[in-house]
């Protein structure tokens, strides 16, 4: 489990994460909701080790993400964040190949290569092997960086935004595929959604976060409540029951 | 007027595929999965840098051979340190600040090592700088060189607000500042004293000290010899820092380590023979699109051998060709701006 006792993070005189106790990462997806500034992603970031904490402490499987080696934890944490701009040109094989360097440190075995043409063939990416990632169209782009997490083979994989900027055709099939990871292959995903209705269609449990703290934390259907929703994003929020699933009204 | 004879159409010439290079079909086959092998493609540089080396040495011999190989020896081990150190740096460096149209010398070391020696002229004079231990002046150099850019780094890439930007724009301005003190400075020298600074300022490839040449070999070679087990991870820094503290690459060790042999490279080089960055700028591009990947064992002995090639090919130019006995820095400064703004026109157009 991912555990935080009482993180806090603060950038100059703002407080983003304020005494988060909280733990996930059971089986299933998590879901981590909220408004912008809502502090999902410095939350995740303090998971990734990509920020430390101001106070408080983060364990993964009970140890301290600060002191464990990072080279230990990249092969039980996988990241995944929003923006993933690359200067260099890199093909997707080789995007995949470096999500093996935890394992691998750069010489790749057979056994990573196995691991490798799994990741590339679960993400249905085997046509673009090939293409480098600036030929691909948003939805091939962010297959083959989930695909790179994927070949890290890890418990855990985090997902920030992995829906930005992407239509509705690619956003469900992004999902599917978080869904079917989690399903069938056992891994336990962390993923901050904006549109709370993926959230209620995909994660097992959705946290909800608010000026830097928790403000709900449930299964999906104590989350897809018109009061619960409105206290989150304050605004309104109109649920209503479609074919038996919960679905948010909050067009206008 | 002629007017084309038209073939009439031939059945064979439609079945067999068209191809585009003059080579017949097999042989474009062949060259192709010849190409394909990035190994091969390195080692065709290397032979193109044997050949260049074996022209330099042995033509144009105007007296004794045994003379003209001690002498050009000793230029072309010269160049072949000062091309590696530009080369690998270079790439290096673009890769630690995911950028690829700066060069190290953002960091302010052509300027600096300008200073530095007009620092020297204007307080101990120029007889005293002549005079000086050109060991113990080089070591100045270094250190003063390697100390003030690895400050800088860490101050500016280090912290906590690391940005590429605020390094760009404070290396620019110190460099004005190091460049304008050097200019007042320089002012007030005599015409002798400011006559060995300006060729100071040059870069000069011909008759390196012969210690300091071997210090220099040894500081670049160690470099590169430490480098080498890093080349995996560079790869893995090219992701960008997030994800490359995701694979577990302890970003900012890593990079510091990797920043101190860059500038190690390059404060040696330079304090051997001058200001001579602007070049890696193009032989590290050149290294990408040639090595045809970005994994670092290929882009950057890449960059190393095309920055051989360059500064041989543009010696030997420079020299047999049209008998220049000018220095080639003034060229490659050139070429260097040139290439420069187009590769900035370019990344703009995108």
């Amino acid at each position: 489990m991912i555990t935080l006792h009482g993180a806090t993070k603060r950038y100059g005189r703002t407080t983003v994460l304020d005494d988060v106790s909280v733990s996930f990462g059971g089986e299933g997806i998590t879901a981590l909701i909220g408004p912008n500034g809502a502090g999902k992603s410095t939350l995740l970031g303090l998971v990734g080790r990509l920020l430390h904490p101001d106070a408080g402490r983060v364990d993964v499987d009970g140890r301290d993400v600060r002191s464990t080696p990072s080279a230990q934890l990249a092969k039980t944490l996988a990241v995944l964040r929003q923006d993933n701009h690359i200067v260099a040109r890199l093909t997707v094989q080789d995007i995949v190949e470096l999500g093996r360097f935890p394992h691998s440190r750069g010489r790749l075995t057979v056994a990573d290569r196995e691991h490798i043409d799994r990741a590339i063939d679960y993400l249905s990416l085997d046509e673009y092997r090939h293409r480098f990632l600036d030929e691909l169209s948003g939805g091939q782009r962010q297959r083959a960086f989930i695909a790179m997490v994927l070949a890290q083979d890890t418990k855990y994989v985090l997902l920030d935004e992995p829906l930005n900027n992407l239509d509705l055709r690619h956003m469900t099939e992004i999902m599917k595929l978080v869904r079917r990871m989690a399903d069938e292959l056992g891994r336990r995903v962390i993923v901050v959604l904006h549109d709370i209705n993926f959230a209620a269609t995909y994660a097992d449990r959705i946290v909800a976060l608010r000026d830097g703290r928790i403000v709900a934390d449930a299964a999906r259907d104590q989350i897809m409540r018109p009061d619960v929703l409105r206290a989150v994003y304050d605004t309104t929020v109109d649920v209503r029951e479609i074919d038996g699933r919960p679905v948010a009204l909050y067009y206008g | 007027m002629l007017t084309e004879p038209t073939s009439p159409p031939d059945v064979a010439v439609v079945t067999t595929p068209p191809t585009t290079s003059p080579l017949t079909p097999r042989a474009a086959r062949w060259w192709s999965r010849w190409w394909d092998r990035r190994g091969l493609r390195i080692a065709l540089l290397g032979v193109v840098v044997v050949v260049l080396a074996g022209l330099y040495l042995l033509t144009d011999v105007p007296g004794s051979l045994a003379y003209a190989l001690k002498i050009r020896g000793l230029t072309l081990a010269a160049m072949l340190v000062v091309a590696t150190a530009v080369g690998v740096s270079t790439v290096v460096f673009h890769t630690i600040t995911q950028n690829r149209i700066l060069t190290p010398s953002i960091m302010g070391f052509d300027a600096f090592y300008l200073l530095i020696s007009t620092v020297i002229v204007f307080t101990a004079g120029a007889t005293s700088f002549l005079r000086f231990d050109p060991l113990v002046l080089w070591g100045i150099q270094v250190a003063v060189m390697v100390a003030f850019s690895v400050v800088l780094f860490t101050w500016l890439f280090g912290g906590k607000r690391r940005s590429i930007h605020l390094m760009l724009l404070v290396g620019i301005v110190l460099g004005t500042l190091f460049r304008s003190f050097t200019e007042w400075m320089q002012r007030m020298l005599d015409p002798v004293a400011f006559q060995v600074l300006s060729d100071a300022g040059f870069a000069s490839l011909t008759r390196p000290d012969r210690t300091l040449l071997a210090l220099t070999a040894v500081l670049v070679a160690l470099a590169c010899a430490a480098l080498i087990p890093l080349l995996p991870t560079l790869d893995v820094l090219t992701l960008g820092e997030p994800a490359a503290i995701g694979l577990g690459v302890s970003h900012r060790r890593t990079v510091m380590l990797l920043f101190t042999m860059v500038s190690v490279m390059v404060a040696a080089s330079t304090a051997l023979v001058g200001p001579i960055l602007f070049f890696g700028l193009i032989v590290a591009n050149l290294a990408y699109s040639y090595a045809g990947t970005f994994r670092h064992r290929f882009t950057v002995p890449t960059a190393a051998l095309l920055a051989v090639i360059c500064l041989l090919g543009g010696q030997l130019v420079l020299e047999r060709v049209f008998a220049f006995t000018a220095t080639l820095s003034t060229v490659i400064e050139f070429a260097g701006g040139m290439f420069f703004l187009t590769l900035v026109l370019r990344k703009g157009a995108r």
